[in-house]
């Protein structure tokens, strides 16, 4: 009888006390998987390691800031809010887009269209026809009477 | 005998076009030359004023009470800007020696130590200052801003800049000695 209370008692701590750390667990939110952290990580460039993306970066730095990202996860902390933090502390430079401005689009795609305008009106140049004789007749007709009468003659002799 | 045609007066491109044209190339140009010259340059030099700027400063790392500092308000004192991360292991070296001079010149009152915490974060920055004790005003160098400005090429970096905001001496890699530092900042006491 009063081992079976001890037991009971026991088994009743040990419930209570999974409950509590249950609770704690749950407050703080599930612990974000690698893939989640990986996710936003390969987003991001570190200026320490340039040209090698947040998520496969070896380096101790790169380390810290994965484990930023997976502690601001646990917090509930969006995608968004992560990139604009990183943003903030490091620079637009981490990121592996560019920030979505007018200019980053708008500055290219002005210099195409006047780029494609300029070789559209080089090649209408170049392709313009020649000169003709006849164009020149027709744009300077000779005053004087002996060229004017030569002229004749050359026409009708074609 | 057919029509022939003669030699047509020459038509290019049109001048403004070619104004355009050499104007946008020249513009690349000057872009590519001033990018290279930058990657050559290296650090500030010793003799450059260095301008102003604005440091955050982690909470308990204040100066003053303030939460940020502004360089400019602190002419007319020796600045000593160490420039480190918690990443960084050379920087361990050299960490005690730092807080070591610092407690020397504090008192004085004619020294300010800055630490710029370069691409760290902040739960590791605070690991690293207090496990070395650090007690003089250290922030975040956001957005990378202040060592682009001093063009660090790594960590740890340390600068001594005179009364008048003149920068004296750059010290690239960490200190191996207190008297490494003693010997920049003496000199500019006198």
């Amino acid at each position: 009888m009063g081992s079976s209370r001890i037991a009971f008692y026991s088994l009743l701590v040990t419930l209570v006390l999974a409950g509590l750390w249950a609770g704690s667990a749950s407050a703080q939110g599930p612990t974000p998987t690698d893939d989640e952290v990986n996710r936003i990580a390969k987003q991001l460039y570190c200026p320490v390691c340039e040209s090698t993306p947040l998520d496969v970066c070896p380096t101790e730095a790169c380390r810290q800031w994965r484990d930023l990202i997976r502690t601001m996860l646990a917090e509930g902390k969006s995608e968004a809010e992560i990139e604009q933090y990183f943003v903030t502390q490091y620079g637009a430079r981490v990121l592996a887009e560019p920030p979505n401005r007018l200019a980053t689009y708008l500055v290219p795609a002005v210099a195409i269209l006047l780029g494609a305008f300029m070789l559209f009106r080089g090649f209408q140049m170049w392709m313009k026809p020649s000169v003709t004789e006849a164009d020149l007749e027709e744009a300077q007709p000779s005053q004087d009477p002996y060229v004017a009468r030569l002229e004749e003659e050359l026409k009708k002799r074609k | 005998m057919t029509e022939s045609s003669v030699p047509a007066p020459r038509r290019g491109v049109p001048i403004w076009a070619q104004i355009i044209i050499w104007v946008f190339l020249a513009g690349l140009l000057v872009i590519v030359a001033l990018g290279l010259r930058r990657a050559q340059q290296g650090t500030v030099q010793p003799g450059q004023v260095i301008d102003d700027f604005t440091l955050p400063l982690y909470s308990g790392y204040e100066l003053d009470g303030q939460s940020e500092i502004h360089f400019e308000d602190l002419r007319g004192k020796v600045v000593v800007i160490n420039f480190w991360a918690s990443w960084c292991k050379p920087c361990e070296q050299e960490a005690a020696e730092l807080q070591q001079a610092w407690a020397e010149y504090e008192p004085t009152g004619q020294v300010i130590f800055l630490g710029v915490d370069y691409v760290d974060t902040e739960p590791e920055a605070r690991v690293y200052l207090k496990k070395f004790g650090v007690t003089y005003p250290n922030g975040p160098d956001l957005a990378t801003q202040i060592s682009q400005y001093f063009r660090t090429k790594g960590v740890p970096e340390t600068y001594f800049i005179d009364q008048d905001g003149v920068l004296q001496y750059v010290q690239v890699g960490p200190f191996n000695n207190i008297e490494q530092i003693r010997a920049q900042i003496d000199p500019l006491l006198e």
